[in-house]
């Protein structure tokens, strides 16, 4: 289940064994038959930590998800919470163990009832339960630290969903603290980093609070042989654009269209009938979605995922030949020893074309929206505005998919695209565009529009001129002719166009950022270089052509088009550096403008 | 040190002296005794909204602390508003703006006017008036529609900037427009009077739908009334300050869908001064051409439309789409383009009209055209992918 997590430079395993183990305690804590009722949200990033077996295995027996109400029945000793710190849902809490919901008739003896906190204990909540009269019925009340969840060999996420917006919206640091928190737990397991890098307000901030975490833990050195040799932590809003861009990468675009959760993509059941078997009649097509795990323990996606997409189809033939040679030799196989070897590669080969056939129909699938004359309208227009063709006009292509009520992220995606690559747009067309807009989806998306113009997506020219051309030719961040099937260059994740945060790490690396000092005065917030003391000893001393390791940390989310354009530049000949990549959460253009709307949910 | 016994019925005289003695006893740092403070407190605590507020108007001592619930603390505030004292219901609010979250207070001003009021005024006066604009949103979170509309009315006074208080002007505007336009159809068409509601009855309301959707509910049902009902197209487009492009675009997609195929003609038809009636359009006629084919317009009307559009290329390749065969044929003739006009020919049956039109044009044409090559050699071609997504 976690093999891919340790094939990586750093051993990632470390990290969610850490992890199990805490919570194994947690839950020996409460001896005896337990059930665990969840809050749904935390399903997802437990299921990357835990597997139900794990659960069995200290004694839990039932789980339940968190709602109003009655706790359903269950013949165990303890009950155990799993919940945020979240006050509505100590409400719900309350109302599950209150007596005034009258008990139930003793079926079962009197249960101990506890509570772990995911990622921390939060005072207003235990107060609100002291509120609610329940807090002393509490036997245990813990915190299960899950700052950084490994999400593969080379990947952390936070998942937290509204770091970008409490920090460059509201101005809340709190999920900068949960992330030097995290960075702290990396280093106790991986050792210190000695060299720290950032660009950006917000990783300023967690830099000087790594510092000042490291200085009150000064007594406790860990003697570990440091992993990592740098850390670069880098803002999101110093790269507004690459986000917005529609990714083109295989699991960019799967990201793009169907939505990846905790490593899991839900697709239409259609094209993924179970193969039929000779004489079967045909069953009945399923409803459901189909769940598909999606993560490098799968030989073939992890050789597809981080290619261009038009890659794909030639990756996929080329995959089925040797699939199909390799059934071939059984006829090769003539003593007993070869049919015996042959047979034990079957199961290896059987799964090798399942997981063919599905990717194959997940790329029938995508090749149907990217085929479309929608979707290639619609990068024309994008590609237009990064290269800074006409981002001063009203684009018509924009106002005919309003006219057409196209879904509202689509147009504000372009729009603030629009915006960002001429640095502002004149009063009059953003006026325009705001009107529009207010008119078709409604006056209430003026609180979305307000909160584009904070964060620095959509806002009126002011009047410094529009760095985005310097910045792009200084940096190179559009490559004509980008070559797809063989790329040379990290451009070819959006056909065309560096992303601006990956080319900052590129060159952070060779020939380092002294190179680039203007450029890097253009982007805002300040740049740094801050040093580490290690305890003596365990200065790494690097092999010749060894490469170096660097963690690079997103604030406020990363788009898997530029994890696959990290894993690029690692696997580069003479590259120099390999990459493990961290942020606050893994996001697309759609979820991240979706986290900047208000719109209150319906009930 | 002196001890008071409790009793409710302390006059002013002795209480005016107890609450002096006790502040001066504090100023001078000499510990007042614990009893007194409790007794004081029980003194106090015995006070209702309605004694407080009275207390308050009447500039005695009051304690607001003691009331701590939110329940005794709507209820002292509505006591001050009906106490109708400005300054009371001030320093209510202050209160309360120190006691309560900001979503728990600004919920509970939304459904009290006059308390709004004032909470506005003082916020402006201590210069928040930020916190006003965060609470539009709230306006989401009213259900009933009368409600809603009071709510936006009065976010009118709040100090948003000139352009959005335009919106929320509009907004107030629309939905206050909205639920006339709304009870008027229900009830029209519940009583069966109107023809088009029975032909098309009413999907959903119009209550809360944007400003474009409204006009065109406005243009399918109530298309042609005055400018003086609320509900006509031309009311809601001088009122809301509709573009001639989004008000052309929508009318033709109401009327489209009702097959009113005059209609859509005049939408485009103006008199010059000589008295001859020509076509324009604002949007490209491409555009025009694509919606009347969205809605089943019949070749008949395409037809008219696709030969308005500008550019020859994209005119014979709509033209061929929807099977426009005349238009196909004039141009190319216009073209004198006699290769295409083969080509064509072959694509149309033998027995019909478009076949000996041809004919007859060719016939004619060497008569009329002499040996000319074609000028023109149409080419069908969209942009070039940048991207080879075909694999």
């Amino acid at each position: 289940m976690s093999a891919h997590l340790s094939y990586g430079r750093v051993n990632l395993n470390i990290l969610r064994e850490a992890a199990r183990k805490e919570l194994r305690e947690f839950l020996d804590k409460c001896a005896g038959s337990k059930a665990i009722v969840w809050d749904e949200y935390l399903t997802g990033p437990f299921g990357l930590i835990a597997q139900y077996s794990l659960l069995k295995e200290h004694e839990v027996e039932k789980m339940f998800t968190l709602k109003g109400g009655r706790l359903p029945a269950a013949d165990v000793k303890n009950i155990i919470f799993f919940v945020r710190p979240r006050l509505e849902l100590m409400d719900i809490i309350a109302e599950n163990i209150s007596e005034k919901n009258g008990r139930p008739p003793q079926m079962h003896s009197p249960r101990d009832f506890h509570i772990l906190f995911v990622p921390r204990r939060s005072m207003l909540c235990e107060q609100r339960l002291k509120e609610q009269g329940v807090l002393g019925s509490f036997i245990n009340i813990d915190e299960y630290i899950l700052d950084l969840i490994p999400y593969d060999g080379d990947l952390l996420s936070m998942e937290s969903e509204g770091a970008f917006r409490e920090c460059y919206l509201e101005s809340d640091q709190t999920s900068l603290y949960h992330t030097a928190k995290g960075l702290m737990t990396l280093q106790a397991l991986y050792g210190t980093i000695p060299q720290i890098f950032g660009k950006g307000e917000c990783a300023r901030h967690v830099a000087n609070m790594m510092l000042r975490m490291k200085r009150e833990f000064a007594g406790s050195q860990t003697q570990i042989l440091p992993v990592f040799d740098s850390l670069l932590l880098l803002d999101r809003n110093i790269d507004l654009l690459t986000p917005l861009a529609t990714q083109l990468t295989y699991e960019g675009l799967i990201d793009e269209v169907y939505g990846i959760t905790n490593g899991y993509a839900k697709l239409p059941p259609e094209k993924f009938a179970a193969q039929k078997k000779q004489g079967e009649v045909g069953k009945d097509l399923p409803t459901e979605p189909k769940k598909m795990q999606l993560n490098s323990a799968e030989e073939l996606y992890a050789e597809i995922r981080d290619k261009n997409f038009n890659a794909i189809g030639a990756a996929l033939s080329k995959k089925a030949k040797i699939i199909s040679a390799a059934f071939e030799e059984r006829h090769n196989a003539k003593t007993v020893g070869e049919i015996k070897q042959f047979v034990s590669q079957l199961p290896h080969m059987q799964a090798a074309r399942s997981s063919l056939a599905n990717h194959t129909s997940i790329a029938e699938l995508i090749k149907d929206i990217t085929t479309s004359e929608a979707f290639f309208d619609n990068l024309t227009v994008e590609q237009e505005f990064m290269t800074g063709v006409d981002t001063d006009k009203v684009n018509t292509y924009i106002e005919d998919c309003i006219a057409q009520k196209d879904p509202l992220i689509k147009i504000l995606r372009l729009v603030c695209m629009q915006s960002v690559c001429n640095n502002g747009l004149k009063q009059k067309i953003l006026d325009y565009y705001k009107r529009e807009i207010l008119q078709t989806y409604g006056y209430e998306h003026m609180l979305t529009l307000n909160n584009l113009e904070k964060t620095g997506l959509l806002k009126p020219q002011t009047s410094t001129r529009n760095n985005y051309p310097t910045i792009r030719k200084t940096l190179k961040l559009w490559m004509e002719d980008a070559n797809e099937q063989n790329p040379n260059d990290i451009s070819y994740v959006y056909s065309g166009y560096a992303p601006l945060s990956i080319r900052l790490t590129q060159v952070l690396a060779r020939p380092g950022w002294r190179s680039i000092e203007e450029v890097l005065k253009m982007l805002p917030g300040p740049h740094f270089e801050e040093r580490q003391q290690l305890p003596a000893g365990l200065h790494k001393k690097r092999q010749q052509g060894e490469n170096r390791t660097t963690l690079v940390f997103f604030l406020g989310g990363v788009t898997y088009a530029e994890v696959a354009a990290l894993r690029f530049l690692s696997q580069m000949e003479d590259g120099g550096t390999e990459y493990i990549i961290a942020t606050t959460k893994l996001i697309n253009g759609t979820s991240w403008i979706k986290s900047l709307m208000d719109r209150p949910e319906a009930p | 040190m002196f001890y008071v016994t409790h009793n409710p019925y302390i006059s002013e005289h002795s209480e005016k002296l107890l609450t002096s003695l006790i502040l001066y006893l504090l100023d001078c740092r000499w510990s007042v005794h614990d009893d007194v403070i409790l007794l004081w407190q029980d003194y106090v605590s015995d006070w209702t909204p309605e004694e407080t507020v009275k207390r308050m108007q009447q500039g005695k001592v009051y304690s607001l602390e003691k009331f701590r619930s939110l329940q005794d603390k709507l209820l002292l505030l509505d006591e001050a508003v009906n106490a109708h004292d400005g300054n009371v219901i001030t320093a209510v609010l202050i209160y309360l703006k120190k006691s309560l979250s900001k979503e728990i207070l600004f919920r509970e001003l939304i459904t009290r006017e006059i308390a709004l009021r004032h909470y506005i005024h003082y916020l402006k006066e201590i210069g928040e008036q930020k916190l006003l604009l965060m609470q539009y949103r709230d306006h989401l979170n009213v259900r009933d529609e009368n409600k809603r509309r009071d709510f936006l009315k009065n976010c009118l006074s709040f100090p948003f900037s000139p352009d959005d208080a335009t919106h929320v002007q509009d907004h107030y505007t629309l939905l206050e427009r909205q639920i006339i336009i709304e009870a008027n159809d229900k009830q029209v068409e519940s009583s069966g009077q109107a023809d088009i509601f029975k032909k098309y009855p009413r999907k959903a309301s119009i209550l809360n739908m944007p400003i474009i959707t409204t006009l065109y509910y406005s243009c399918f049902y109530h298309y042609g009334e005055s400018d003086g009902t609320f509900s006509s197209p031309a009311n809601i487009r001088k009122t809301f300050r509709i573009s001639d492009k989004q008000f052309l675009l929508t009318c033709l997609g109401a009327r489209a869908k009702l097959k009113a195929w005059f209609d859509v003609d005049a939408l485009f038809t103006t008199k010059n001064w000589l008295g001859y009636t020509k076509k324009r359009s604002p949007i490209g006629f491409h555009r025009i051409v694509d919606i009347l084919q969205k809605n089943n317009a019949p070749v008949q009307v395409l037809q008219d439309y696709v030969n308005l559009v500008e550019d020859v290329e994209q005119k014979i390749s709509l033209a061929q789409k929807y099977k426009c065969h005349d238009v196909i044929i004039n141009t190319y003739r216009d073209l004198k383009d006699r290769q295409q006009l083969i080509v064509y020919r072959g694509k149309v049956e033998r027995s019909s009209s478009e076949y000996r039109k041809i004919e007859e044009i060719l016939s004619n044409s060497v008569r009329l055209w002499g040996e000319v090559s074609p000028r023109y050699r149409s080419r069908i071609c969209f942009p070039s992918s940048k991207l080879n997504l075909n694999h």
